[in-house]
């Protein structure tokens, strides 16, 4: 008895013999979160000093903890990325005032973190009034990032431009920001700076462009400037030749009306930016303006045409330029002759998204089966694919599968819910079966046309490694989701609405959910009693419905499961209730 | 009056019956074209040409009464942020609205709450005003809808539009109306003085 203890306490101690110090160095280099969340459970040193030397933090869902438990364990944060509505609110599924609302965060992590340096926020609610706390708190914050947020205007955009005196980055990306205006620009003072990174072109309205010039000029580090529409081309011009040190650019609209001279001028402008490897913008741009941009085309990795209604013979002509190309985003008025385009010239490719110009029109031409598979046999090496359709065969997506087996992220969006197969008629079940059978890292996985419980048999059989799978118009029987709780051990997201999917598909999950970072089940055929059934079953999750119209009570309209230390919300809205 | 009969058509909900069937059918934007498409008339013909048993489940759950009239959030793209600017001049084209349908809430003078409507549901003037009245019906004892030889009805139905401005029910097209109309407030006879309190000519539309 004496011995094994004693052998127990040498075990102990040989492991803490690692002085602090250099375990502290070594954590540092472990950067991931996931990594440094296994380092944290090695035992209980380790623990602590992983929790004393992180400094950046990741909270996937805002509510699945609160920040109190966040500030209590971790003491010296300087970065924080907080996401909070569930995804399905970007397609106006979740009501406005549902919550995640960071006020009350800031609060908490003014008090613990008076350095706090960066905050990336996504879809949260921010007020004008918890920017301009922001503003006053942090005297050290350098890096604000706000993506799909909404609930704040330009004013509380001034007063970040008042107050952040060592503001870096400013970004903001599709959020719903209340446009007063850009005198907001202006609120840099002229002693400001430090800027590396502004990317105002969420906005819409102008600038002083004055006020933009002279902060271009005297930020000697600005490496990404992204604009807005308002901004002209003879205006780009005079800013390229202010920040010809620029990595990423932004263009803003991309019609009027140019002499020569300022036409070659331009074109001198991006010729001295030896740096671009990032091109987004583009707005209205036309095949008369394209060339110009010809000079930076070598160096460009990631081209953003999702705001320009490129045809396919200026795409073709464009992308002859861009052999180093990894990743292209365009809408589907290239239409498939583009994207053949795209796969004679970008063998490097990695990333490709097709936007649907017109998503409403039915009718509307657009890219079908043909350019997918041209995209699969010219780049090889593609890994992430956003592909919205108006049509599609399992024939080719197989063929996608097999030609790309290193897909990670393939997300096909038939634009008709409910479209079987555009040659066999058959249900798009086999599609989705061939690329979750041929490539096996897939991560990320979003299914559309029609669908029976089969599709998710083979998901479930073939998609070991698929960590979030979005679900639209779907299944033939309530417990078609089975296969994929029961199959896919590594999924962590599930997102699905308007499906035949019912009591016990969500009950299938229960052992799963807690591994999870939520659920999301909206116009489904789940039921109340189902809903707290899951909820007593498992106090450690919280299992919200959302209750917008009067029913008969019995329906789970929209219903959302997420683990959670914090126990229920506090700030639930009337719609909302935790069962 | 012929206008308005062709404004009646193109919310003609016949030639969509299809896509009605189909649990979360999107007929927000595709209503207003005019010459409304047939959205998936070629899909589920295709279907129906050709069963197979798992379409079988499928042509079954379309014949069911729908809960929703329209798709939410469908396709899953953030339309507004990525809209085609060469079809910008095409007027007739309606963007996306920013809340499902065309619900506007609904007051009656001395009515102790609010009601809510999709302007959508109604085909025109005569249906929305017969739909106002079963609503209030508890609260009235006069109709709004006037017909033929009865007195000046004792209630008037206005609505407040985009500029803020009040205005009587049934001056303008119903497609403009349904497009410009915020709330709608049934007035008290007597307050509406000025306003023409009778509204005979909505019975035209």
């Amino acid at each position: 008895m004496g011995l094994r203890s004693e052998k127990r306490r040498h075990e102990e101690t040989h492991v803490s013999a690692f002085p602090d110090e250099v375990l502290e160095n070594v954590l540092a280099f472990v950067k991931s979160h996931k990594d440094r969340s296994s380092a944290s459970l090695v035992c209980k040193h380790w623990y602590e000093v992983e929790r004393w030397s992180r400094n950046s933090v990741f909270i996937g869902n805002c509510y699945s903890l609160s920040p109190e438990i966040l500030v209590k364990r971790f003491p010296n944060i300087r970065s924080i990325t907080l996401k909070g509505k569930p995804r399905f609110y970007d397609f106006n599924l979740v009501p406005p005032d549902w919550g995640a609302d960071v006020h009350s965060w800031l609060v908490v992590l003014a008090k613990a973190y008076p350095f706090l340096e960066e905050l990336r926020l996504k879809r949260m609610t921010v007020e004008d009034e918890s920017l301009e706390f922001l503003g006053q708190s942090f005297p050290n914050f350098k890096a604000l990032s706000l993506v799909s947020c909404d609930g704040f205007s330009t004013d509380g955009l001034a007063a970040i431009a008042s107050s952040c005196r060592n503001l870096e980055e400013l970004d903001l990306q599709e959020n719903g920001i209340k446009d007063y205006g850009g005198h907001w620009l202006s609120c840099f003072p002229e002693s400001f700076t430090s800027m590396v990174a502004l990317n105002f072109a969420n906005l819409n309205s102008e600038v002083n462009f004055d006020a933009l010039e002279r902060l271009v000029t005297r930020c000697k580090s600005l490496k990404v400037l992204k604009l807005n529409r308002s901004v002209s081309l003879e205006q780009l011009q005079r800013l390229l030749v202010r920040a010809p040190q620029l990595t990423e650019l932004g263009t803003g609209s991309f019609s009027q009306d140019l002499s020569l001279k300022q036409y070659s001028e331009l074109e001198q402008a991006f010729s001295n930016c030896k740096s671009i490897h990032t091109l987004s913008g583009l707005w209205e741009v036309t095949s008369l303006y394209l060339p110009t941009i010809y000079p930076v085309c070598s160096n460009l990795k990631f081209l953003n045409l999702s705001y320009a209604g490129l045809r396919s013979p200026e795409l073709a002509r464009l992308l002859e330029s861009c052999p180093n190309l990894q990743c292209l985003w365009v809408l589907d008025t290239v239409g498939d002759k583009g994207l053949e385009a795209v796969a004679s010239s970008c063998p490097n490719l990695k990333e490709l998204r097709v936007f649907p110009a017109d998503p409403h029109d039915f009718d509307a031409g657009g890219v079908t089966e043909a350019g997918l598979v041209a995209v699969s046999r010219g780049c090889p090496t593609i890994n992430y694919i956003l592909y919205f359709c108006r049509r599609m065969t399992n024939e080719a997506v197989s063929t996608v599968a097999i030609n790309c087996p290193g897909f990670t992220h393939f997300r096909l969006c038939i634009l008709n819910p409910y479209q079987p197969d555009h040659l066999t008629h058959e249900p798009m079940d086999e599609a989705f079966g061939s690329v979750a059978r041929y490539c096996p890292m897939l991560q990320r996985l979003s299914i559309s046309g029609l669908l029976t419980d089969r599709a998710f048999e083979l998901i479930g059989m073939h998609a070991k490694k698929l960590e979030a799978l979005s679900v639209a118009f779907a299944g033939s029987t309530e417990s078609g989701l089975e296969y994929v709780l029961r199959g896919c051990l590594k999924l962590r997201k599930l997102e699905v609405r308007d499906c035949s999917f019912g009591n016990a598909s969500l009950m299938s999950g229960i052992e799963r959910y807690e591994s999870m970072r939520s659920l999301w089940m909206s116009a489904c055929n789940v039921t109340m009693s189902a809903c707290r059934c899951l909820a007593r079953e498992r106090p450690r999750l919280n299992v919200e419905v959302i209750r917008e119209e009067e029913g008969d009570g019995t329906k789970a309209e929209k219903v959302y499961v997420y683990r959670s230390v914090a126990g229920p919300r506090k700030d639930c809205p009337p719609f909302v209730r935790t069962l | 009056m012929e206008k308005a009969r062709s404004y009646e058509k193109d919310l003609n909900f016949e030639e969509t019956e299809l896509r009605l069937g189909l649990p979360g059918c999107d007929d927000s934007s595709s209503l207003t074209q005019k010459g409304s498409k047939r959205v998936f008339s070629d899909t589920t013909d295709d279907v129906r040409s050709k069963p197979s048993p798992n379409c079988t489940a499928q042509i079954e759950r379309e014949g069911a009464p729908v809960a929703k009239a329209q798709v939410v959030g469908w396709p899953p793209v953030r339309s507004s942020y990525r809209k085609n600017n060469l079809h910008v001049t095409n007027s007739m084209k309606k963007t996306e609205p920013e809340a499902p349908g065309f619900y506007v809430k609904v007051s009656m003078d001395g009515a102790p709450y609010l009601r809510k409507i999709d302007l959508k549901n109604y085909k025109g003037y005569q249906d929305l005003l017969k739909a106002l009245e079963n609503m209030f019906s508890c609260f009235t004892i006069g109709d709004f809808a006037k017909k033929e030889g009865s007195k000046t009805s004792e209630y008037v139905p206005t609505y407040e539009d985009k500029d803020g401005d009040w205005m009587l029910v049934g001056d303008v097209p119903w497609e403009m109306f349904i497009f410009s109309c915020k709330r709608l407030r049934i007035m008290k006879g007597s307050d509406a003085i000025g306003l023409g309190s009778n509204a005979s000519h909505i019975s035209s539309y």
